[in-house]
């Protein structure tokens, strides 16, 4: 019997897991795909919020606000890229002036430090690519700017490090109490079943199925998608800061960010929907992203767009984040809900989590916990003393692989052997970039899928874009296979 | 002291290898090629139809052939190679001189400084996120020349029942390619009312093999969350809109793209070579020296060709130009001040020229000017002009973008006082 099983490794499900390992604990994290970070944490705007938005006194002002406050240590400390860009939000329309006051007054009682309303030519001394209809704004300095994938997968690493387990392709779908001894047991589509004193629901949009199998007050999760533009990183300069909108006539609105990787991100639309998978673009919702995102950047050069994308975030009936123990189910720990501030607040969720299970379970801390780790070295941002000493260690990272971003046999490789290590072409993207740039992969996917077969003994045929059922390749040509 | 070179040339495939040719046939020049890719020869590896050399070799011959011609010519002539180099930044000395910054596995990061660098780098293809097509993100999709690849050089195929969207070349060699492979091409779809392939290859790859070339559609729909299941077609009207109620879902298990090509310019813009926002290449005089002195250009990088032919035609004359120029430079006499240039304007149904400045005390009798047509015309003039004098009119049967066309510049034509060169297509 594990002490706590989690079920989702998205960046909460990984976050309560880092935190958990601070802890004498035997944990299994579960996750129906095949590699981290692939549901809402890959899809969503990378941004860590200031924290003016939420309700005060809600779940998800407290967590917005603590998250923000410990990305600094957690990014130095798991090295992954987090930068504090700072954040405006736009307000177009005088008469909505009331409104961002308001905002900012609800920032300030959530405690988040330094907003600031700007009016006149210090609007576009901040941000000099500013649509002159903005009439006012909101400065946020604490706002930032994370990359979810490298976060997610640091945060994951870095408990497996310390003693977390992990299964993939593993979709938990029954739970109930155990028979026994107290704990529940788990039970998978793919037939297997797992026994843990706790069990924490990190399940993303599924959150309220897991849930609902027991727990007599119910949850109900709507999938909201929403769909993003990336650009080329030529345009990554455009902004410095993240560019909100103030909800208004035009509706909730769209931000316009620059990516700690140096891209622009411009999204997201907003749309309920009922299908839990439908993380399609819509030619609809890719126009809206273009057209609201003029607004506040009229030059924004969508010819050099590189990629769309849809993700869908969990979005709870009761309008908050649900977490802790849930009624008459003593031992499991809802973590459901986890909408927009969702990536923002991991940290914090993961360290309130694991103090409240491990305190239920009366755990005594882990020796030897490893609070640091190391991220794969980045050739693209290395300076030359760094490259040279880098390749003096391993002359693989003089091979460029994926021309776009600079991205080199060495830290594909790297990313392939480390612990939790990439299995596919988007397990490999999102660790080292390769193909994230802006051919998206057409040169270097060749390359990455032989490097994945050399790795992990792959024949051709089983390499796949993210893990079963995406195989990339049909057969072998008639000279190859007769 | 650091070796300096004559001329270092950027890339090695056919653009690079014909101009490091050119370059060293010319006396006491130097030169010397980095190529990313395991082997020169470019793209021209993987493209194993014929139909290439027809002009230069005047015989059929397929990719790995015509770049064989030419590496063994390379070879020949000693020209050194750095393979697997990948060329990090280009940048230019206190001395004047450029620098290459350069990175493999063997030599590590280098820095190698030159009198003339010529960018030989090619073009990519456009991918779906540039095109804006809606739908899922599931593999099986690819663009036309990276399935060219895996089949051709791995001998791995992409998928079995095939949808190409684009009716570029590499697309319509594909359709048959896949279908020679015993894959089921059900539909090239194309956005624009003609196709952008040579007419030969429509003929010769779909034509042939009873595939639908269905012009004026586009995809609007893809689906299948792991691997493609299907895609939507549907019908543009005249502002390339789908048309509703026009849409068609195929089952397929694959996508390729061939919707146009870019040239690969992100080096050449660190150092500061102004772009055609037309051609996406260096603008360029007759010595197809872009506006950084020193710095020359030929091949896709320049502007995407059609003919491959071309490509080794307008490489050479780069070459010869980047070592007269690396000559000039050993050699201070030679008066390096600016020479007066006139602009070649594209007009009336002429999309771009290369090159798009003329420097009449620096071009030869005649210069090949190359242009594309920006829609399809028939039975028009084309002409030319200095100033407002017409110096040149030719009747052309058919002009269509897919085809890239060529006329020559006579500098005996050319007025003394000379303001401009302007191209247009007169229609009859």
């Amino acid at each position: 019997m594990y002490d706590v099983a989690i079920i989702g490794a998205g960046v909460t499900g990984c976050a309560i897991a880092r935190e958990l390992s601070r802890w004498a604990l035997d944990i299994l994290v579960l996750e129906r795909e095949e590699d981290v970070c692939c549901g809402t944490s890959k899809a969503n705007s990378a941004i860590i919020h200031a924290g003016y938005d939420a309700k005060p006194g809600s779940r998800k002002a407290r967590f917005n606000v603590e998250g923000n406050a410990m990305m600094d240590t957690l990014a130095r400390e798991l090295d992954f890229p987090f930068v504090r860009n700072g954040s405006l939000v736009l307000c177009f329309d005088e008469a909505q002036l009331p409104k961002l006051q308001a905002l900012a007054e609800r920032g300030r009682q959530n405690g988040v430090p330094g907003l600031r309303i700007v009016t006149g030519p210090e609007m576009k001394a901040l941000e000099p690519a500013l649509s002159d209809q903005v009439k006012a704004l909101l400065y946020c300095p604490t706002g930032g700017i994370v990359c979810p994938f490298l976060m997610t997968v640091a945060l994951a690493e870095n408990a497996f490090v310390n003693g977390a387990g992990f299964r993939f392709h593993t979709t938990v779908t029954g739970l109930s109490p155990c028979t026994e001894q107290t704990g529940w047991q788990l039970v998978t589509k793919e037939g297997e079943r797992f026994e843990a004193r706790c069990v924490v629901n990190a399940a993303g949009v599924y959150a309220d199925a897991i849930h609902n199998l027991v727990c007599p007050d119910r949850l109900s999760i709507t999938p909201r998608r929403g769909e993003y533009q990336l650009l080329d990183k030529k345009a990554g300069n455009l902004v410095s800061h993240t560019l909100f909108q103030l909800p208004g006539k035009m509706g909730k609105g769209v931000l316009v960010t620059p990516t700690v990787h140096g891209n622009l991100l411009v999204g997201p639309t907003a749309e309920n929907l009922s299908d839990k998978e439908a993380v399609n673009t819509t030619a609809e919702g890719l126009s809206e992203v273009m057209e609201k995102g003029s607004l506040s950047v009229p030059s924004l050069p969508y010819n050099m767009t590189i990629t769309s994308f849809a993700g869908l975030r969990a979005s709870e009936a009761g309008g908050d984040f649900v977490i802790g123990e849930a009624n008459g189910a003593p031992g499991f720990f809802d973590c459901a809900g986890i909408e927009s501030p969702g990536l923002s607040s991991a940290p914090a969720i993961g360290r309130y989590l694991a103090e409240q299970i491990a305190a239920r379970l009366g755990a005594a801390p882990r020796e030897n916990f490893q609070p640091c780790r190391k991220g794969i070295p980045c050739v693209a941002q290395a300076s030359p003393e760094q490259l040279r000493a880098l390749l003096s260690e391993d002359a693989s990272y003089g091979t460029v692989v994926c021309r776009c971003e600079t991205v080199t046999e060495g830290e594909i490789r790297n990313a392939i052997r480390r612990p939790l290590g990439a299995r596919s072409l988007d397990g490999v993207k999102r660790r080292v970039r390769a193909g994230m740039g802006r051919c998206q992969a057409g040169f270097c996917s060749p390359r990455v899928m032989e490097l994945l077969e050399q790795e992990l003994g792959l024949d051709p045929l089983s390499v796949s874009k993210h893990g079963k059922g995406s195989e990339l390749l049909a057969g072998r040509t008639r000279e190859e296979n007769p | 002291m650091k070796k300096i070179y004559d001329v270092i040339v950027i890339g090695g495939g056919p653009a690079g290898l014909a101009a490091a040719v050119a370059v060293r046939q010319q006396p006491d020049t130097d030169v010397l090629i980095l190529e990313r890719d395991s082997e020169l020869g470019g793209i021209l590896n993987q493209c194993i139809h014929n139909g290439f050399g027809l002009h230069t070799f005047r015989e059929e011959l397929t990719g790995p052939e015509y770049a064989a011609r030419f590496i063994r010519q390379a070879q020949e002539l000693k020209i050194p190679c750095k393979l697997r180099t990948m060329v990090l930044d280009l940048s230019r000395t206190p001395e004047g001189l450029l620098l290459v910054t350069a990175m493999n596995r063997e030599d590590g990061l280098v820095q190698l400084p030159a009198r003339a660098v010529i960018l030989a780098m090619g073009c990519r293809e456009r991918p779906r996120g540039a095109l804006n097509l809606p739908g899922f993100r599931p593999a099986g999709i690819y663009t036309a020349g990276t399935a060219q690849r895996l089949v051709n050089m791995e001998g791995l195929l992409p998928g079995k029942e095939v949808v190409i969207l684009g009716s570029g070349d590499i697309g319509l060699i594909m359709a048959r390619r896949m279908t020679l492979e015993g894959a089921r091409v059900k539909a090239v779809a194309e956005l624009m009312p003609y196709s952008g392939g040579l007419q030969r290859n429509i003929v010769q790859c779909l034509e042939d093999f009873d595939i639908p070339l269905k012009l004026s559609h586009t995809v609007v729909d893809i689906q299948g969350k792991d691997r493609v299941t299907a895609v939507t077609l549907a019908q543009v009207g005249p502002e390339r809109k789908p048309i509703p109620g026009t849409e068609e879902t195929i089952p397929c298990d694959t996508l390729l793209l061939s919707c146009g090509l870019i040239p690969e310019n992100e080096l050449s813009s660190r150092l500061g070579v102004d772009l055609s926002p037309v051609t996406g290449g260096p603008q360029v005089n007759e010595s197809l020296e872009t506006s950084v002195p020193g710095v020359f250009a030929c091949g896709n990088v320049l502007h995407v060709h059609d003919l491959v032919d071309y490509v080794s035609e307008e490489a050479a004359r780069a070459g010869a130009q980047a070592a007269a120029y690396a000559r000039e430079q050993g050699n201070a006499s030679l008066p390096s001040a600016a020479v007066p240039a006139v602009p070649l304007i594209p007009a009336g149904g002429v999309r771009y020229t290369v090159p798009q400045l003329v420097r009449p005390a620096r071009m030869e009798d005649t210069l090949p000017v190359r242009f594309r047509a920006g829609r399809v015309f028939e039975n028009c003039l084309l002409s030319v002009w200095a100033d407002d004098v017409c110096i040149l009119r030719q009747p052309k049967r058919k002009l269509a973008p897919g085809e890239m066309q060529q006329f020559n510049l006579k500098k005996s034509a050319l007025p003394a006082d000379l303001k401009a060169i302007t191209v247009k297509v007169e229609e009859a």
